[in-house]
């Protein structure tokens, strides 16, 4: 494992030698509530490679969820430039972002954000209805190890369930990124591990460039790349060498 | 199916109270819609047909008497493709099941069956046949009142005889549709009969042998209208000619013109009241809706669903909505629409009155239901479709509250916390709250414009007949009488007091305009007729000039001071110019009135009679009947109370459905309403009382804050309601003041307080409603949930 200095973060890219999957420059944004502007990022650049594994980590309100959603297309920044491959998402329209997010990117959100009012095959099928090559649902959700409760509620899982169900969901359209928010947040280590070895699997058999926001840094360990935001910057980069696999994690 | 079409299936079934609730108002206002538009085109339709198939006419004319070669004259006016000459007369008819006289219009009808203008439309029986006796066609109603048929043997005294007729079928004629005896205001079926004879047959018995009293003709579809009634007058001038009318002001006609312009008016303006509150119902749910799944619709969106799928998935909800309340309106509404169709034909006399509901009724009915749905989604939907998604990913900040009015006014420490509550709540949704009072108040409108109707009639007849109309019986005479004939009268059994009038027909014409009606010469002293206005006042006779109906002052375009012309269409035809020495606002017709003795002066003759308003005594009035039904001079007898009564008979069953319709669509519109705002904010406060019941509060206590909000709310709403029904009210006296009659601005306490009652019922009941979900109030469940 080997620190580096944020200046030299874009040589990933280099270094696999392929077009960047993302390519972010002078990423700013300020939320402003009233009077007072609150700088959510102050200038990020970062280039992110194709297949690559990603965890990001940093305290509360650093920013983390900020850069996530700006790169899904969920928001846009106040200034700077972001590239997904060739196309620049500061400049597409919001037909285009739709398109994008529809069939690029798959989300697994900070809060389970699933729809209530919909089974947990039949949220799954809320993707997999509008995507060209999904996969089947219930195999999505197989991979999540919830092949028996095709037919729950949201209501009627717990938690970490219903975080599940949200992975299966976002895997389930064979998207090209998965951007995924504190997937494992309110899970117990053996369910967190098996959601990790899914997203783990995923990106290994896929090829689905991943990008994960934890608070946990034992997940670090699985990651080609570390970045670690602190106040609105990206403040460290850690390069693994070698990614050590989910199931050996414990925290 | 489709996940996000699941969603919307199960959102709709999640919210099926408000659902069904603003469905069942989009229901009734597409109900009124639909009843009202397919009564109209039912009606339009019988008439059309019916007219066509036996051939109305398109002019009327009376005269004394012409001879028949004069028909050759009149055929050959330019435009007239058809004529029919006719002898017709009313006369006095004696039915064995009625104590006094009825009144028979006898017309003359051709030999032998042909095609004819305003034909006959034979129910039962046979046409005429010549041989021993006199042989009738009896207009159905007329029979059907007594109960007579072919075979049926009634009496009529004819030119001074009295004549056995023999019913040998009964007839419908399209002259007829609305049949109404002259010098009555409401029609009567079991005392006035058309009856057609044999023409050669009436003729002797009338002594018309060789001539016409009557004429009617179909013009051609390039002719000029006016120029051939003026020439028509012209021809008929010399024998007598009363002024011919175009179809547009034939009895008949004008009383079914009338009811289908109501018809079309109300059909396109109540349903949107109706509309307007299921949009406003919609907005609120919707927006509700919508911000309740702020989180969802970002997590849609970041999944890749574009605005449009959004748009179309919340508009979807309230297209379901629609969709439910145009099934249940279109179904009410054929069904009330079919039960009113055969209302009228108790009003209506038609061969057939069949219902009939267009398909562009339907197709109009769906998309003002869609159009009233999306137009109370667009905003909501608006919303969803703008919403960011990041920021919606974030669960909305907490709502905004703050001191309420009266707090600020210092009245803060009179209020009980839970109060505060509640008055804070009131405040802060002040938009939704509005919204509510504006529903449930038109609703109260409806129930009040939509009943006060039966007040104004009631006011209408009261005046009328008791305090216009004073006298029991009216006798009119064939020929004027002398001006002993009113001893004669008063002198019979049970004659307490007898007045005599004379009336002659004449045309009125101020400048370009003109109407034909009568001139009545009244004794200023007069008891048992008097001139009243509408608002009851009693009308004292000039002493000079003529004292006219506002409405034919405001037909004719001429003011108190101006001179109106007469042209007397009896006797010498005096033409007159008389001054309008003042106007009365009578609620029935368009009368003109002026004194006896002038009258007479003017028509250079001595004191004659045409008939007599008397006043009976109770035990004497049979006797009174006997005596008058075999006297040959006596033309007719009009009874005011019995036309009271039978009038009333068929306003109760007629107007009493129309009632039941009203209340029950505006009892949907105030629960629809309130049963709404209280789901709402049982929904948006869920959280707030299951902490106030988690920190001890007792359920009566949370309850009360939010049936207290109700109880504001529909407390708010009630004197609104009641102005708006002054305003429904004022609207339909406007719509229905034509030259038949004005309905009095009338409306009883009663009228009010049952509205009133309505609001109030449903407000309890949408109470109950919500306070059977508030004691199921999981507070687990609402607690654990993130809004
Ligand atoms: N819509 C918004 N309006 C105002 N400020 C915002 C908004 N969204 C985020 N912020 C602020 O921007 C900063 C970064 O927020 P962000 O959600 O990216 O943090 P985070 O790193 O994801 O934190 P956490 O680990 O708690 O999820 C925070 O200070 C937050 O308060
Ligand atoms: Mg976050």
């Amino acid at each position: 494992m080997t620190a580096r200095q944020p200046s030299d973060t874009n040589s990933a890219a280099n270094a696999t030698g392929s077009v960047p999957v993302f390519r972010v420059r002078g990423l700013t944004k300020v939320y402003r509530m009233g009077e007072v502007p609150v700088h959510a990022l102050r200038g990020v650049d970062l280039d992110v490679a194709e297949r690559e594994f990603i965890v990001i980590l940093g305290p509360s309100g650093s920013g983390k969820s900020t850069l996530l959603n700006i790169l899904g297309g969920l928001d846009v920044p106040t200034e700077g430039r972001v590239f997904y491959r060739e196309q620049e998402l500061t400049r597409a329209s919001e037909r285009e972002l739709t398109a994008y997010r529809r069939h690029a990117v798959g989300f697994v959100f900070q809060f389970y954000n699933l729809i209530p009012s919909l089974t947990a095959r039949e949220n799954v099928e809320l993707v997999t209805d509008i995507t060209e090559r999904p996969m089947d649902p219930d195999d999505a959700l197989r991979l999540v190890g919830l092949g028996e409760r095709l037919d729950h509620f949201p209501a009627q899982l717990s938690g970490g369930e219903q975080q599940r169900v949200a992975i299966a969901r976002a895997i389930a359209k064979n998207p090209d990124v998965l951007l995924c928010d504190e997937p494992t947040g309110a899970l117990d280590i053996s369910t967190g591990i098996v959601v990790l070895e899914a997203l783990e699997r995923i990106n290994r058999e896929i090829g689905t460039t991943t990008m994960i926001i934890t608070h946990n840094a034992a997940i670090a360990s699985m990651a080609d790349r570390v970045l670690r935001l602190a106040d609105g910057r990206i403040a460290e980069v850690i390069v693994n060498a070698d990614r050590r696999p989910a199931r050996e994690l414990s925290w | 199916m489709r996940p996000l079409t699941r969603k919307l299936w199960r959102d709709v079934l999640a919210q099926r109270g408000p659902a069904a609730a603003i469905a069942l108002v989009i229901g009734s206002g597409i109900a009124l819609y639909v009843l009202m538009v397919s009564c109209f085109w039912s009606l339009e339709r019988t008439r059309e047909t019916y007219y066509e198939r036996y051939r109305f006419a398109d002019v009327f004319a009376r005269l004394e008497r012409a001879p028949q070669r004069l028909e050759r004259e009149i055929a050959a006016i330019p435009g007239v493709a058809r004529v029919r000459t006719r002898v017709v007369r009313d006369v006095a008819l004696d039915v064995p099941d009625l104590e006094e006289a009825a009144t028979a219009r006898m017309i003359s009808i051709p030999a032998r069956r042909r095609p004819m203008l305003c034909d006959v439309f034979l129910r039962a029986g046979r046409y005429v046949e010549p041989g021993e006796t006199d042989e009738v066609l009896v207009s159905e109603e007329f029979a059907a009142a007594h109960g007579l048929g072919p075979g049926d043997t009634i009496h009529a005294v004819i030119g001074g005889s009295r004549r056995p007729l023999r019913i040998v079928g009964l007839a419908l004629t399209p002259e007829y549709v609305y049949t109404i005896r002259p010098g009555d205001v409401l029609p009567d079926s079991r005392r006035f009969a058309i009856v057609f004879m044999e023409r050669r047959r009436l003729a002797a018995a009338l002594s018309m042998e060789g001539g016409f009293n009557d004429v009617v003709l179909r013009l051609s579809p390039t002719a000029d209208r006016k120029e051939v009634i003026r020439r028509l007058d012209d021809l008929l001038e010399p024998y007598g000619g009363r002024g011919a009318i175009p179809r547009r002001l034939q009895m008949s006609h004008w009383y079914l013109e009338n009811e289908l312009d109501g018809l079309r008016k109300f059909g396109r303006t109540i349903p949107v009241v109706f509309l307007v509150v299921a949009a406003f119902l919609l907005h609120v749910v919707m927006s509700r809706l919508v911000s309740v799944q702020r989180e969802q619709i970002a997590q849609l969106k970041a999944i890749g669903y574009s605005n449009r799928d959004l748009a179309l998935h919340y508009a979807g909800w309230s297209l379901v909505v629609a969709a439910l309340g145009a099934a249940f309106g279109l179904a009410a509404g054929a069904w009330f629409g079919a039960k009113m169709t055969s209302m009228y034909a108790e009003f209506f006399h038609f061969p057939l009155l069949e219902y009939h509901l267009p398909p562009r009724v339907i197709v109009e009915a769906l998309a003002v239901g869609a159009a009233a749905a999306l137009l109370g989604g667009q905003a909501a939907v608006r919303r969803a479709v703008r919403l960011p998604p990041a920021e919606a990913m974030r669960p909305e900040p907490p709502r905004v509250y703050r001191r309420s009015v009266l707090e600020r006014a210092g009245l803060g420490g009179w209020l009980s916390p839970a109060t505060r509550i509640t008055v804070r709540s009131l405040e802060r949704t002040l938009g939704r709250t509005t919204i509510t009072v504006f529903g449930i108040s038109a609703g109260a409108a409806l129930l009040i414009g939509g009943t006060f109707t039966l007040d104004g009639m009631d006011a209408m007849l009261d005046l009328q007949f008791n305090v216009a109309q004073r006298y029991d019986a009216l006798v009119t005479f064939y020929l004027p009488a002398s001006p002993r004939a009113i001893e004669e009268i008063a002198g019979l059994p049970g004659v307490i007091r007898a007045e005599g009038f004379r009336t002659v027909a004449a045309r009125f014409r101020h400048r370009h305009r003109l109407r034909h009606g009568v001139l009545t010469g009244l004794e200023p002293g007069a008891r048992l007729r008097q001139i009243v206005s509408s608002r009851g006042r009693r009308v004292p006779l000039p002493a000079r000039g003529v004292l006219m109906s506002a409405k034919l002052a405001e037909v004719l375009g001429i003011r108190p001071g101006e001179a109106l012309e007469v042209e007397v269409l009896e006797g010498r035809r005096p033409r007159l110019r008389l001054p309008v020495a003042g106007l009365v606002d009578e609620p029935l017709g368009t009368e003109v009135y002026i004194s006896r003795d002038e009258l007479h002066a003017l028509l250079d003759e001595p004191r004659v009679l045409s008939g007599a308003h008397v006043l009976l005594d109770a035990a004497g009035a049979p006797r009174f009947h006997r005596r008058l039904k075999n006297t040959p001079m006596v033309a007719g007898v009009v009874l005011s109370e019995a036309a009271i009564r039978s009038f009333e008979d068929t306003l109760e069953r007629t107007v009493g459905i129309v009632r039941t319709f009203n209340v029950m669509f505006a009892v949907i519109i105030a629960f629809g309403v309130v049963y709404n705002a209280a789901r709402i904010s049982l929904a948006e406060r869920a959280r707030d009382l299951a902490t106030l019941r988690v920190i001890g509060f007792r359920r009566r206590e949370i309850a009360e804050i939010l049936l207290g909000e109700l109880a504001i709310v529909t407390l708010l709403a009630i004197p609104f309601g009641l102005a708006g029904g002054w305003l429904m009210a004022w609207i339909v006296v406007r719509a229905y003041d034509t030259e038949l009659f004005r309905m009095p601005l009338v409306i009883l306490p009663r009228t009010y307080a049952t509205a009133v009652i309505a609001v109030l019922v449903a407000a309890v009941l949408s109470g109950a409603a919500v306070r059977r979900k508030l004691q199921r109030l999981d507070l687990i469940a609402v607690l654990k949930t993130r809004e």
